[in-house]
């Protein structure tokens, strides 16, 4: 019982910590410009097509690989933020919600044409590490460290670089920042390409170790949201521990009850957090 | 509560009287059943519309409400044997019910806070019901074929539940028109412009959202029990589709949020448009992308949707259109 408990645990803990990263991006984009980007699942599930392009038409190392993704992916970013996002700013918050809806279905839609539906998956694998009763494939811990790196970087951008204090400033007061100088319209870019590379990323890191269909998204976008409201908006940190939480959850609930009451748990938990700390539970704001 | 209906709040009341007359009078099944899901939508956008429209309250996951309210109403048909009307009332109830428990936790978030809360409560729900053993768990349950012969058989049985929605429906709207000539409506638009000012005016905001969110459930639930009811089972992944929530949002967007005719010319649009690219051959594969791109054209150049729009440039209509 204990050994099952422990290697579900460390399962759902390693996969937490792509979770959080996954969430990552959503989180930036939300406490920057509070929009919740809708096109974050179909974004994660381009980042995991990018990677299995990469990988089996040129034969890339899918490290490799997810690095070009994320080019790619803050590219999209910007294209994203300049079509969609930019000119439904200061709207109420049903236009950017069904803005970026409208990219989520303009993604998915040519997504089933070329890709179709049927799963897919990268042809990798690293082995794995055995301690005792926990064993854990080698491609999971990597992604696990990846996303450590992603927030470290993320973190000391946000708070040691010009732009990253930038996008800090514009967060905290986009009419205060534009008089002190910052291009506001720039940052706000910058940060929803941000955003979005940190989807791809995700996205690619958890190719490695699932199988994946265009809609795979879907699932990591909600469990972004559940993460967002847990560690806060914002703050990349939060979203980490976010990630955490919901995958220890994850880990632990099945040991107790059936597989599938998980998601019970999770999104009442999520209404619950929301409804009593809607700033989330290490939200400072 | 003194009440004018002018002209404007008539109109889409007769017009889905004069089509549901006239699909009648046809009696060929496939308009019936193509009819069936335009008025479907017309309800589900046109009660939206109360809390979206009126409040300005975005509820996403308000698919929620069709689906246990359907849920229930099904459950009673298929397991109790219930006649259909007090059924689909008892789905109306529950759902109803449930937003007013909601309402008085979630009804305090704002702007898109409130919006993620009801997408979590759609999918705790689906979660939820999936593992509900009364409601048949995964699997769902169905309709005894005894069921339809209180009906007269399975014909006239769908018959019988068109005949239901096509009534449902004309209340929806007549609702919908009452709500928005009235003082409760005034109320609901005042807090959609500034809930501090309106609070402040005496509006009791607590308590006049809560009431706006319950009509907003009460129809979806009665329109979903007598969908399934129409397909004969229900499951999990039919009942709690975001997808369908959103929809409904876009169709009221197209036509015009905020008004009693918008949301039903939306639905007939947006319908008459995924029909069309659904069977055209050029864009069958690529039908989610075009309806994709048309939104995001509305919600960039036309915000304010068709009937807003029409009523912002041509005067003359704005007696006629509400």
């Amino acid at each position: 019982m204990l050994d099952q408990v422990l290697s579900s645990l460390s399962d759902g803990i390693v996969l937490g910590f792509v979770y959080g990263l996954a969430a990552m991006g959503l989180s930036l984009i939300w406490g920057v410009m509070t929009v919740i980007n809708l096109a974050h699942g179909p974004v994660i599930a381009l980042g995991m097509f990018g990677t299995y392009l990469f990988f089996t038409q040129a034969g890339m190392n899918p490290y490799l690989a997810i690095l070009l993704v994320a080019v790619l992916g803050l590219l999209f970013g910007f294209v994203m933020y300049g079509v969609a996002v930019h000119r439904v700013l200061n709207a109420p918050h049903l236009s950017t919600l069904l803005a970026t809806f409208a990219i989520n279905m303009i993604l998915i839609g040519i997504g089933t044409a070329v890709f179709s539906t049927s799963p897919h998956n990268v042809d990798f694998s690293m082995g794995s590490l055995d301690a005792g009763p926990i064993t854990i494939p080698l491609t999971r811990l990597i992604a696990a460290l990846g996303a450590v790196l992603v927030t470290v970087f993320l973190y000391s951008f946000l708070y040691f670089t010009r732009p990253g204090k930038a996008i800090r400033a514009v967060a905290n007061n986009r009419e205060a920042a534009e008089l002190m100088g910052i291009p506001s319209a720039a940052v706000l870019a910058l940060s929803f390409g941000l955003g979005t590379m940190l989807a791809a990323v995700a996205g690619g890191l958890i190719a490695t170790f699932f199988p994946f269909t265009i809609l795979s998204g879907g699932p990591y976008e909600l469990k972004s949201f559940v993460i967002c409201v847990l560690g806060g908006l914002g703050n990349p940190l939060g979203a980490l521990l976010g990630g955490l939480i919901l995958g220890g959850l994850e880990g632990l609930v099945p040991a107790f009850m059936p597989v599938s009451w998980v998601p019970v748990v999770e999104f009442g938990l999520f209404v619950l957090v929301l409804v009593v700390r809607p700033t989330g539970l290490f939200g400072a704001k | 509560m003194k009440t004018r209906l002018r002209f404007g709040y008539l109109l889409p009341l007769a017009i889905i009287l004069v089509w549901g007359v006239w699909v009648l009078l046809k009696g060929e099944d496939t308009l019936r059943e193509t009819t069936f899901t335009v008025f479907m939508f017309i309800g589900m956008a046109s009660s939206l519309n109360i809390l979206l429209g009126y409040t300005g309250y975005v509820s996403f996951g308000h698919i929620v409400f069709f689906g246990l309210g359907g849920y229930f109403g099904f459950y009673l048909v298929s397991q109790h044997n219930l006649a259909l009307i007090p059924a689909s009332l008892a789905g109306g109830a529950l759902s109803g019910a449930l937003a007013g428990l909601l309402g008085l936790a979630v009804l305090r978030l704002r702007g898109a806070y409130f919006a993620l809360a009801t997408i979590g409560i759609n999918e705790a729900a689906r979660a939820f019901v999936s593992n509900f053993g009364p409601f048949g768990g995964a699997t769902g349950l169905f309709v005894q074929f005894s069921a339809y012969e209180a009906y007269g058989g399975a014909g006239p049985a769908l018959w019988t539940t068109f005949i239901y929605l096509w009534l449902v429906t004309l209340v929806v709207l007549l609702a919908s028109s009452l709500v928005k000539s009235s003082r409760f409506g005034l109320g609901l638009m005042a807090i959609r412009e500034d809930e501090d000012a309106a609070m402040v005016m005496g509006v009791k905001a607590p308590r006049a959202k809560t009431i706006a969110f319950m009509i907003s459930a009460f129809f979806p639930g009665m329109i979903g029990t007598l969908y399934f009811f129409k397909n004969g089972n229900v499951e999990p992944g039919d009942a709690f589709q975001l997808h369908m929530s959103i929809e409904a949002l876009v169709m009221i967007m197209l036509g015009g949020m905020g008004t009693v005719f918008g949301p039903m010319l939306g639905a007939v649009t947006y319908q008459g448009l995924r029909g069309y690219l659904l069977t055209s051959p050029i864009f069958k594969s690529l039908h989610l992308a075009v309806s994709g791109v048309f939104l995001l054209v509305i919600i960039l150049f036309i915000p304010a949707g068709v009937v807003g729009w029409i009523r912002h440039r041509i005067p003359l209509t704005r007696k006629l259109l509400e």
